[in-house]
């Protein structure tokens, strides 16, 4: 297998789909001349024309619709967010439109497009820019929402958001963009709504996706210096939820720590928890435990962004309380 | 007046193409005005919920524009679209269906009076969100540019719409990339309760073209046939020129904004409402129609028992439609597995 970038994985994901399907393209803010904002659309210009790789303005509300409306017709649009919280400019289009419009027609119309950009926290770019929304999309029936971690996951499930007949929301992560791994070499897709065992364990859960992928990780090695094994359970789709492999989980370890970068209140956590509770209620032997941003804006000072953000300790030291150890 | 009716077309100096289009639009002036009077009866009876934004005053707009149409042309709409639906070809049953939320109706009874749609036909919906549809409208011409068709997209919005981000958002693209959509603006002169006036630093709202490098125009929407006219002109500009229009027409509305709203109080006085409706659109034309030859009051009787006939049958299939199954509920939010 070849090691790529999360990036280059991505854009390879573009690519493939683009020469796969003309109805397939991609707009937004700088995708096209510049390369894109943060490089995932490289050369893709070049190759496919400006027909197919679209300069947008800064007019994020109407280039999503303009992409809705496309989709309605059958084309299916590939929007690039620069991040997602531009996004909050265009959500009329993403909830309004995209999400409704197959239910609003009565079945007559459908909206295959994917919104996709970095979501969550990179480093100090304070309150404004560091946001992860996951849950709010997830709250919308209609859409579809994946937040993949590795770059093997980023590419197959960006190749399956594509091909999706439905409106897809795709959050990639800025401090996921360098971050390697290996790439299986032929076409490949991943399925949308199935969660991954990352890593795997006996005595507790943590429940991860996109970036808090490697902060469950570090949890894990720093667990297992002190003879508790964890499984780490990455969703990569956020909605549908694979309650399934939750559940079958957490009826092995009967623990559970849910570790997000969103805030706690009806954030993606307190979904697990209650899907769990309902389910599953009989197998846990402790309460299930949410570590996840602060409930505060980002603060730009780098120690207290630090003291906002979930890492490997906090996560830790919720494992350690599941499990009723000592401090 | 006899004279009238009975000179020849040939000296009325109207072609049988021209009274075929009178005849047709008269109709659907006439059908929407009627439909539309019962769906303000249904909604008072309770039969029908909801919001429910009537077009009465307002029909020239949507049969002169549509006119100018070709079936494989997109539409898109607002909130007050029962009369454009009508105008471009669906039936008066499945409309009043979808008012009455029946499973006969044109979105199946989950739409309602706010979200009209027929993939059929390319109308793509009424949107309740003002100024939502604005840039849907943009993105069928930019689906149409894209598949290198000549087809193109007609995105209807009321002039309080103007003022909101989408349109110059969407205007600005529109321009930029010469896609062929015509944006008409059915200026009714109240945003709600609102007088264009008291929201807008200018009340020339086609000028607002300049800023996109598009053509700007302004038409008497309660004239068809320059509405007409002016469409046919757009729509000449984006098929052949890929170039979108911005045209406002000018309007009324004699009802308030919705069933829930009164006519007139606050916001505009009961003579304004009645100076109006001096200008009547159903009327303009017909008077037309007198002075050329084609209508007299035998014919007016015969088409408003004609137009009333297919009323009274909408309604009546409305009543008898069955609800939608209770399954319905969580069908449509979804693809089915394995494509649309």
């Amino acid at each position: 297998m070849a090691v790529l970038t999360y990036r280059d994985a991505l854009n390879q994901a573009l690519r493939e789909e683009l020469s796969r399907d003309e109805n397939v393209f991609l707009m937004g803010e700088e995708v096209a001349e510049y390369n894109g904002a943060y490089k995932v659309s490289r050369g893709l210009l070049e190759e496919f024309g400006p027909m197919r790789v679209v300069d947008t303005p800064i007019a994020e509300l109407g280039f999503a619709g303009i992409g809705v409306g496309a989709a309605m017709t059958g084309l299916r649009p590939i929007v690039e967010l620069m991040t997602w919280n531009f996004a909050l400019l265009a959500i009329d289009q993403i909830v309004n439109a995209a999400a409704k419009v197959r239910y609003m027609s009565g079945g007559q119309l459908g909206c295959p497009i994917v919104f996709r950009g970095p979501g969550g926290a990179a480093l100090q770019l304070a309150a404004q820019h560091s946001q992860a929304f996951e849950s709010w999309y997830a709250h919308i029936p209609g859409l579809k929402v994946i937040a993949p971690a590795t770059p093997a996951d980023a590419k197959g499930l960006l190749k399956s958001a594509i091909r999706d007949d439905n409106p897809v929301i795709f959050m990639e992560g800025e401090m996921l963009y360098n971050t390697k791994g290996e790439v299986p070499e032929e076409e490949y897709t991943i399925p949308i709504g199935k969660a991954d065992i990352k890593r795997a364990g006996d005595d507790v859960t943590l429940v991860c996706h996109s970036k808090t992928l490697s902060v469950a990780l570090k949890a894990a090695d720093k667990l297992a210096e002190q003879g508790v094994s964890a499984e780490v359970l990455d969703l990569r789709t956020i909605r549908p939820l694979d309650t399934e492999a939750i559940f079958a989980s957490v009826s092995r370890t009967h623990r559970c720590v849910v570790v997000e970068e969103g805030w706690p209140f009806a954030g993606v956590g307190a979904q697990v928890v209650y899907e769990i509770q309902e389910s599953i209620f009989d197998e846990l032997d402790a309460p299930v435990l949410r570590v996840t941003q602060a409930d505060v804006p980002m603060p730009y000072n780098r120690a207290l962004e630090k003291a906002a953000k979930p890492d490997p300790d906090r996560v830790a030291a919720a494992v350690r309380k599941v499990m009723y150890l000592e401090a | 007046m006899a004279a009238t009716v009975t000179r020849s077309r040939k000296e009325s100096g109207v072609s049988e193409e021209t009274a075929r289009e009178w005849r047709h639009w008269l109709r659907q002036m006439l059908l929407i005005r009627r439909f539309e009077e019962k769906a303000g009866e249904a909604y008072s009876l309770g039969k029908i919920g909801g919001f429910c934004h009537l077009y009465i005053g307002q029909e020239a707009v949507g049969v002169g524009t549509l006119a100018a149409l070709r079936p494989e042309d997109y539409v898109v709409s607002a909130y007050r679209e029962h009369g454009q639906a009508l105008a471009r070809g669906m039936s008066a049953r499945s409309v009043m269906a979808e008012l009455y939320g029946k499973a006969t109706g044109c979105s199946k009874g989950k739409g309602g009076s706010m979200h009209l749609f027929d993939a059929s036909l390319h109308f793509m919906g009424g949107h309740g969100i003002v100024g939502g549809q604005i840039p849907l409208g943009a993105g069928f011409a930019f689906s149409a540019k894209y598949r290198g068709t000549d087809q193109v997209s007609l995105c209807y919005f009321g002039e309080a719409a103007a003022n909101i981000g989408s349109f110059h958002e969407t205007l600005n693209m529109a321009g930029l990339w010469k896609l062929p959509v015509i944006f008409v603006i059915e200026n009714n002169g109240y945003g709600m309760g609102t007088a264009l006036a008291r929201a807008s630093a200018i009340t020339d709202l086609f000028e607002r073209a300049a800023s996109y490098n598009m053509v700007g125009v302004v038409v008497d929407g309660q004239d068809v046939v320059a509405v007409k006219a002016a469409a046919d002109e757009a729509v000449r500009r984006a098929r052949d020129e890929s170039a979108p229009t911005l045209m406002e027409v000018r309007t009324y509305r004699y009802v308030g904004h919705s069933m829930s709203d009164a006519a007139h109080g606050t916001y505009r006085t009961k003579d304004e409402v009645e100076e109006y409706r001096k200008r009547d659109p159903i009327a303009v034309l017909g008077a037309q129609m007198r002075e050329a030859g084609l209508l007299n009051d035998d014919s007016m009787a015969e088409l408003e028992k004609d137009v009333m006939a297919e009323v009274l049958d909408a309604e009546k299939f409305a009543e008898e439609s069955p609800e939608p199954e209770l399954a319905e509920l969580t069908s449509d939010v979804y693809a089915p597995a394995g494509g649309l």
